[in-house]
């Protein structure tokens, strides 16, 4: 990361305690888990925290007058208010829940999409993109007779920047894309995506999957128009994840779903609809998981974003330097500003069979195409083998990597 | 050939147990496999004969003479390879009656369950479909 900011050495081991799931033998050898840009793991306090709800004050939320019901409401209000915070949303209501990442942008595409994007109009992504950030754009540009454009990016894996000016014109409706790669790490420059796409009143989502663990997020300072992202990449529970949008874009979109929490009234010649978050929350929601995301959020605030961002830079760097310096390995996306994701081919060896040996040493990476299928083909590769890190990771884990590596290489040379 | 299908894939469970499920010995010993597998020809190695899987690719070439199905096949990854070998080994130069009947039990009873099925991630599931619907075919050929 370019800025320099004043930080805080972490005590790594203690933070490791947090985490019962890494003490932990895998095929006979000690877990080395660098999966961590897929999900990473949860300290016990997160743990605690759903096991909390469902012995104490399991209820369904908003609808109850009694005790519990208060208090699951309450809990699940609460999350929302350290949402708001961690991002600096203006509002409160500004804070939706939602499934995660994939589901935020699937909301975004389905009711602005339906409402603003019409014939003739252009939605800009990046050639970078998740799956997740790529396809609602391409169903709702069908839908509506809209066309998806890319962002090109060079070979180092970062956005050309040159290239928008032509890209981001008066057709331009919507500009999406990530705020880190999954597959690369890139961090984008997207304050300035931001405001080229505003100049010509294109709207802005931000994929921030990848970010929020790592980077700061300011939603106010950005001017960011929507920012999604996944509780589970940031140490809280799976499947429940925030769509952040401005409330006068939020008031005039319809609502995604139909159902319960979204309404006010319900007859059956007319419905009106509850006001922003609710109308975007039908239905019961994942009540634990939100409730226990409050202590991931205060998990990181704990340990502050610029102390985990700077020790994973360093675990970052020594990872790329030791990669680089292995015959045959080659690091695929070099972008100046990264989070902690380290992607790369071994010459003479497919991914799927570094990732199985790599298993039976102990080592969890993730092997394939990190749901990037359009950015495998811009480097004409099938897949990378990716370790990526987390504010548990070490040092000397990355030696155990970088040992097994260079095993498995030799046995492929035999 | 006197060994049947069942012998052979017993064969293959002893093998494999002597390595006590340790799993870099099993893969290590399933590359060494897919090492001795006699190579493909390039006249089969054809994309009609790609039999596909998520993250790695599976060649397979079926030859009927005798009244009998001789296999052949690769694979672009090593460990998906030694697999395949074993398939060959189990299956190539069987009748297509003896195909259909088949029970490939020896994936279950030598814990290699993870290296097919559970990530549709090898083309080794999808080669014994493959297999199977050749021994189909061929049984319609034989009278
Ligand atoms: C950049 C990016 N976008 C979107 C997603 C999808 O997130 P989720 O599966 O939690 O909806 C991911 C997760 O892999 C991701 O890395």
């Amino acid at each position: 990361m370019s800025q320099i900011l004043e930080t805080q050495k972490l005590d790594i081991q203690k933070i490791r305690e947090e985490f019962p799931i890494l003490h932990q033998q895998v095929n006979g050898k000690p877990l080395v888990y660098f999966d961590n840009a897929a999900t990473n793991q949860k300290p016990q306090r997160v743990i605690d925290a759903l096991v909390h709800y469902y012995q104490h004050d399991n209820a369904n939320i908003n609808r109850g007058v009694h005790t519990l019901a208060e208090r699951a409401t309450a809990a699940y209000e609460n999350t929302r208010k350290s949402v708001q915070k961690f991002i600096n949303a203006n509002e409160v209501e500004e804070v939706i829940f939602t499934k995660g990442t994939s589901e935020s942008i699937n909301l975004v595409a389905s009711s602005w999409g339906r409402k603003f994007l019409n014939q003739g109009d252009e939605v800009l992504i990046s050639a970078m993109e998740h799956h997740s950030n790529i396809v609602p754009w391409q169903m709702i540009c069908e839908e509506r007779g809209a066309t998806l454009r890319v962002m090109p990016i060079n070979q180092a894996g970062e956005i050309i920047v040159e290239a928008l000016d032509d890209l981001i014109t008066e057709r331009t409706k919507m500009v999406a894309f990530n705020h880190a790669s999954n597959s690369l790490g890139t961090i984008n420059p997207i304050e300035l995506i931001i405001k080229k796409a505003h100049a010509v009143g294109a709207k802005v989502l931000v994929d921030g999957a990848q970010a929020t663990a790592h980077l700061p997020i300011d939603v106010k300072a950005l001017n960011v128009d929507f920012y999604a992202f996944s509780a589970h990449k940031m140490y809280g529970p799976t499947g429940t994840g925030v769509l952040y949008g401005k409330r006068s874009l939020l008031e005039k979109m319809p609502p995604y779903q139909g159902g319960g929490e979204m309404i006010k009234e319900v007859s059956f010649s007319k419905t009106t609809y509850n006001d922003i978050p609710y109308k975007f929350e039908a239905g019961t929601p994942g009540i634990a998981n939100v409730i226990a995301l409050n202590e991931a959020i205060n998990f990181i605030n704990e340990l502050g974003k610029a102390n985990i961002a700077a020790h994973e830079l360093n675990l970052l760097n020594y990872a790329t330097n030791a990669l680089n310096a292995i015959d045959g390995a080659n690091i695929i996306g070099t972008a100046k500003d990264k989070v902690s994701v380290a992607s790369f081919v071994v010459e003479g060896i497919h991914h799927f069979d570094l990732g199985m040996w790599m298993d039976a040493k102990g080592v969890a990476v993730r092997t394939g195409h990190h749901c990037t299928q359009p950015l495998m083909d811009f480097y004409g590769i099938e897949g990378t083998t990716r370790a990526s890190f987390a504010v548990y990771n070490t040092v000397e884990e990355i030696d155990i990597f970088i040992d097994a590596l260079n095993s498995i290489i030799k046995r492929f040379n035999k | 050939m006197s060994n049947s299908i069942d012998d052979i894939q017993k064969e293959v469970v002893e093998e494999f147990s002597m390595l006590d499920g340790d799993m870099e010995m099993t893969i290590n010993y399933i590359m060494e496999l897919g090492e001795q597998l006699p190579p493909m020809s390039d006249s089969s190695k054809t994309d009609d004969n790609i039999v596909k899987g998520c993250q790695s690719k599976v060649w397979l070439n079926a030859d009927f003479k005798d009244n009998k199905i001789f296999f052949e096949a690769d694979s672009n990854t090593a460990i998906t390879k030694g697999l395949v070998s074993i398939l060959v080994r189990i299956l190539s130069g069987r009748s297509p009656k003896e195909i259909v009947d088949a029970d490939l039990r020896f994936i279950d009873q030598m814990g290699l369950n993870r290296f097919i099925g559970t990530q549709r991630s090898n083309g080794l599931g999808a080669m014994m479909k493959q297999i199977k619907i050749y021994g189909l075919a061929y049984s319609t050929k034989i009278n």
